[in-house]
């Protein structure tokens, strides 16, 4: 199959692993064009699944996996528009995101993240859809969303909650700490954490292993151990469409977006 | 168990090194974000080298207000 190079992100078809690469500079900011994109993927990849038993995501950036939501994006275009109309955006943005990740939470392929850097907010929630995440030892896990007066938007709570125990999900939550990979692994969110570069290397090793399985079984596994919190999924987004309304929202998105500082993500 | 000192050398060394700078060029009051030139992500690169490092965790928020490696070192060591 063809490669489609996006301005975004790419992908493609070989040996029956299906990659997709994030690309779009500083560091894989989810806005709407990679939104766009992304839907473009998902469309491509119902189609490809008969032909695919793996998929891959990854990085080809330097900074890490992906830094989130494009929230500078997300603060210009609210500022052009009057609070309705804003409010009517961001569900808009929320209602499509969550049909991408879905879609690939549900795919009957097996799904791996190959992080590395920075995987906080959006990025995060991207590598949780997956079934495997592979992370090499420079990753750095974070929900910052708190700073900003909001909860992850992307799925982020059901899925962390489906996959981790409550505690640490509240420890990431509350706290808006940012936790390597190492911790990543012990609290069981990294199946395998790697040296620095290599978290690709061994996702494409671990693809290649799952080739030989019988689809079939593989998918009935995944059916069975994987539920999809579809109705914690809807509460999210309503949570997060109430929280976008309140004032302090702007004031955080402000701050963020007009910060020079080097740690722009703390309060 | 490392001794204050030990823990602020470790750390001095590892950012020359990391961020090639020339150790002698690195002092224990220096702001490190403007003698390594630090951005946001390479500031959290270097935080994650610390962690592994010395087999800890550093929650960001300790080092809210932190600039200087002598006290970057002080809250490593409480950590140790």
């Amino acid at each position: 199959m063809k490669k489609v190079e996006g301005q975004a992100v790419s992908w493609g078809l070989t040996d029956g692993v299906v990659e997709l690469a994030l690309h779009r500079e500083p560091c894989n900011e989810i806005g709407l064009l990679t939104l766009d994109e992304l839907e473009r993927f998902v469309a491509a990849l119902e189609k490809l699944k008969g032909e695919a038993h793996a998929l891959i995501i990854y990085s080809s950036l330097d900074c890490g996996f992906s830094a989130g939501a494009d929230l500078k994006e997300l603060f210009r275009i609210s500022r052009e528009m009057d609070r309705v109309e804003a409010l009517k955006g961001v569900r808009d943005y929320l209602e499509r995101i969550h049909r991408v990740m879905n879609a690939i939470d549900a795919s009957p392929l097996t799904t791996i993240a190959a992080v590395h850097g920075v995987t906080f907010g959006g990025g995060f929630e991207l590598a949780l859809v997956c079934d495997l995440i592979i992370a090499d030892k420079m990753a750095r896990f974070c929900f910052p969303e708190l700073r900003l007066g909001l909860i992850p938007g992307f799925g982020g709570i059901p899925r962390l909650k489906r996959d981790l125990g409550n505690a640490i999900v509240r420890d990431l939550l509350l706290t808006g700490r940012s936790f390597n990979a190492t911790k990543a692994q012990q609290v069981g969110l990294v199946c395998q954490m790697v040296a620095e570069g290599e978290s690709l290397r061994v996702a494409r090793a671990t693809a290649d292993q799952l080739k030989k399985f019988d689809r079939r079984a593989s998918t009935a596994a995944k059916d069975f151990i994987k539920p999809i919190p579809y109705e914690e999924l809807r509460r999210e987004i309503e949570i997060f469409c109430e929280l976008f309304a309140q004032p302090a929202v702007e004031a955080g998105l402000r701050r963020f977006a007009e910060s020079t500082e080097a740690q722009p993500y703390l309060p | 168990m490392r001794s204050s000192n030990q823990t602020l050398e470790e750390i001095l060394t590892l950012a020359a090194a990391h961020f090639k700078v020339a150790r002698e060029k690195l002092a224990p009051d220096d702001d490190f974000f403007r003698t390594l030139g630090l951005n946001s992500l390479q500031t959290l690169e270097l935080l994650t080298r610390l962690e592994h490092h010395f087999r800890i965790e550093l929650p960001d928020y300790e080092l809210q207000g932190v600039s200087d490696f002598r006290t970057l070192a002080e809250r490593i060591q409480a950590r140790l």
